[in-house]
């Protein structure tokens, strides 16, 4: 039984609004709060929050509390942890929902020790039934799934992106929302600001392989740097490929451990993948709806990394690699040099009469 | 300039990967079907933070690497096999389970009590090392629990990178959203690393350092105190293997140029 919830949320880097996934798991707290009566509570962490609360101040939340000042707006682990224990306190919610983004993930588990709580993050789902609150999440990398509940309260839990439909304001008339923010007054301790946030290191925009909110995933495996029909590896042509694939397709780009790791054993390498790229499972889990795979066996520790997309095919020479055995939609049996020099032309002459919208604002 | 960093690694054990694993019920809650005859290996972000240390402790003498493990003792010895022969470490084995089904919070207690009574360890100078998830319970919960009850402020997860600039203060950088890092600088110890991947290959094996780490690992597995882990108010409902089960269009008589049609169409719907 629950009878408080409180939605604890971040303002996105840009600090207008909120991270994508924020509205998400604010639907599912709105969906739990009417399921179990419980009443809704959110609570926002940032620089400054005006414009991010007007995003949702008409989610029907009873209060909204928030811990705002120049300390917070970067995420440091003492600054936001402080944070976060001081919205949670002033809220008295036995159930914490929040977005699994990094700087959440970073300190709720440390906030859940701080109020005598428990933490359970990478949740997927969220379920109230029969008026007790489960939860549903992965173990063993995405290998076994589980449900749970827990005793103890307050309940913290962090939801991963895809786990309902993101809240939208029925009624937005396009003027925002007028809201009355509760300041909860927070002054940070010498010792909490002893790490300084110095700022993001990211590859140049031409550079950028990772697209979270791509519609496709492409999967790289090792097979682009071995040896090919002729007796030799052709890596500069794989990078060539690889590249235009990217550009044309906007898709993301992943790669398999056995290939990311590759330049760890001095073997010639792909310059652009990196074990940020890597899926599987010591890897991302990345959400997509579709992935195409290439020059990728399919084994079992790196189709786990792919629990989250949808449709899945793959262009392989080995018709009984992984994929074959039910983890592709589609195993093209096949050289992915040929099919991707081919897949490349037909995309380049696609794009230059119908641009894809994210690839063109890439161009511009 | 520092006198060398104690540094010590969190690191718990995992199935091996290429393993299947399927979950059973037990009284005590899931568990892995012959969970005990599964062959085991150092979790792998775990295995990172223990090669960084290593590297770490390398480049600043005086330094001292502890590598404290929580597993079955068997299960432990088998892992050492192949772990004390990449790098130098003291090792502080718990016998009790590794299981991904425990609770994070149980795990944490059990891991900040160890390191404590770790004798000689120095806070001024302490660094704690660990994987930013595992691949058991892959929860991100642990290191961050273990940082607290040891009242370390300034955590760190999903590290890439740990630079020791010239004044001693750390440079480090974290994963981010959208395969991007940020940028922290920290003045010194104590302070807490979840390693992600890191950037150091996995060390060759190295006889003399397996015999030398050898001298001290199977006296302290011999000590090794057994420890059960707390339900911790956790209650599985359920545990079990993904239904979906695909089936697979096998595709050979197509040209490249058909394949590349196909897969073209099947981008753009």
């Amino acid at each position: 039984m629950v009878n408080s919830i409180l939605f604890l949320a971040h303002v996105s880097e840009s600090g207008g609004t909120l991270p994508k996934t924020a509205y998400e798991v604010l639907g599912v707290a709105l969906k739990l709060s009417q399921q179990t009566g419980a009443r809704l509570t959110i609570g926002l962490i940032g620089s400054n929050l005006e414009a991010a609360a007007e995003t949702i101040a008409a989610a029907g939340a009873g209060r909204i509390l928030a811990v705002t000042g120049p300390d917070f707006a970067t995420a440091r682990y003492a600054s936001d942890a402080a944070a976060a224990e001081a919205v949670c306190r002033a809220a008295q919610a036995e159930l914490i929902l929040a977005p699994a983004t990094s700087r959440f993930m970073r300190v709720l588990a440390g906030v859940a020790h701080r109020l005598n709580g428990c933490v359970d993050t990478h949740v997927t789902s969220l379920e109230a039934v029969d008026g007790e609150v489960q939860a549903t999440r992965w173990y063993y990398r995405q290998r076994i799934e589980g449900v749970i509940r827990r005793d103890v309260r307050p309940w913290i839990v962090s939801l991963e992106s895809g786990c309902g439909a993101p809240w939208v304001n029925p009624a937005s008339t396009g003027a925002p929302a007028k809201t009355e923010i509760e300041e909860i007054p927070l002054t940070l301790s010498d010792v909490a600001r002893r790490t300084v946030v110095a700022g993001i290191h990211a590859p140049k925009s031409d550079a950028q392989t990772i697209r979270p909110d791509a519609k496709l995933l492409f999967v790289a495996g090792a097979g682009w740097t071995k040896k090919q029909s002729d007796g030799k590896p052709h890596v500069d042509q794989a990078e060539t490929l690889i590249l235009e694939f990217l550009r044309n397709s906007g898709a993301s780009l992943g790669g398999s451990k056995s290939l990311v790791d590759l330049s760890g054993e001095s073997q010639a390498v792909l310059g652009f993948m990196t074990h940020l790229n890597q899926v599987g499972q010591t890897g991302s889990t990345p959400r997509h709806p579709k992935g195409l795979s290439t020059c990728c066996h399919g084994e079992e520790p790196h189709v786990v990394g792919w629990r989250f997309i949808n449709e899945r095919r793959a262009v392989n020479l080995d018709p009984n690699c992984g994929w074959a055995r039910g983890k592709a939609d589609v195993l093209y049996v096949a050289d992915a040099f040929e099919v991707m020099t081919k897949l490349n032309a037909l995309l380049s002459e696609r794009s230059r009469s119908q641009p894809i919208p994210e690839v063109a604002a890439q161009l511009v | 300039m520092t006198n060398g960093y104690h540094i010590v690694v969190c690191g718990s054990i995992v199935p091996d990967p290429l393993q299947t694993l399927e979950p059973v019920s037990t009284s005590t809650g899931p568990a892995l079907k012959n969970e005990t005859m599964l062959p085991a290996i150092l979790d792998p972000w775990a295995a990172h933070a223990l090669y960084e240390a290593a590297d770490l402790a390398t480049r600043f003498p005086g330094s001292k690497v502890w590598l404290v493990s929580v597993g079955p003792k068997a299960k432990l010895q088998q892992v050492m096999m192949t772990i004390a022969q990449k790098v130098s470490f003291e090792f502080v084995p718990v016998d009790a389970s590794a299981s991904g089904f425990s609770d994070a919070h149980s795990s944490a207690a059990i891991l900040a009590e160890t390191i404590q009574g770790i004798p000689g360890l120095d806070r001024s100078r302490l660094l704690i090392f660990g994987g930013w998830e595992s691949a058991s319970r892959g929860a991100g919960a642990t290191m961050q629990l273990v940082g607290e009850r040891l009242a370390i402020l300034d955590q760190f997860q999903g590290v890439d990178t740990l630079n020791v600039q010239d004044d001693g203060s750390f440079e480090v950088l974290e994963r981010i959203e959208g395969g991007r890092h940020q940028v922290s600088v920290c003045p010194g110890p104590p302070a807490l690393f979840g390693w992600a991947t890191g950037h150091l290959p996995e060390p060759r094996n190295n006889p003399q350092v397996g015999m030398a780490n050898m001298r001290t690992v199977m006296p302290a597995l011999q000590r090794a105190k057994s420890v059960p882990i707390q339900a911790g108010g956790l209650h599985y409902l359920s545990a079990s293997l993904p239904k979906q089960q695909r089936q697979t269009r096998v595709v050979k008589d197509l040209s490249a140029e058909q394949v590349a049609y196909e897969i073209a169409e099947w981008i753009r719907k």
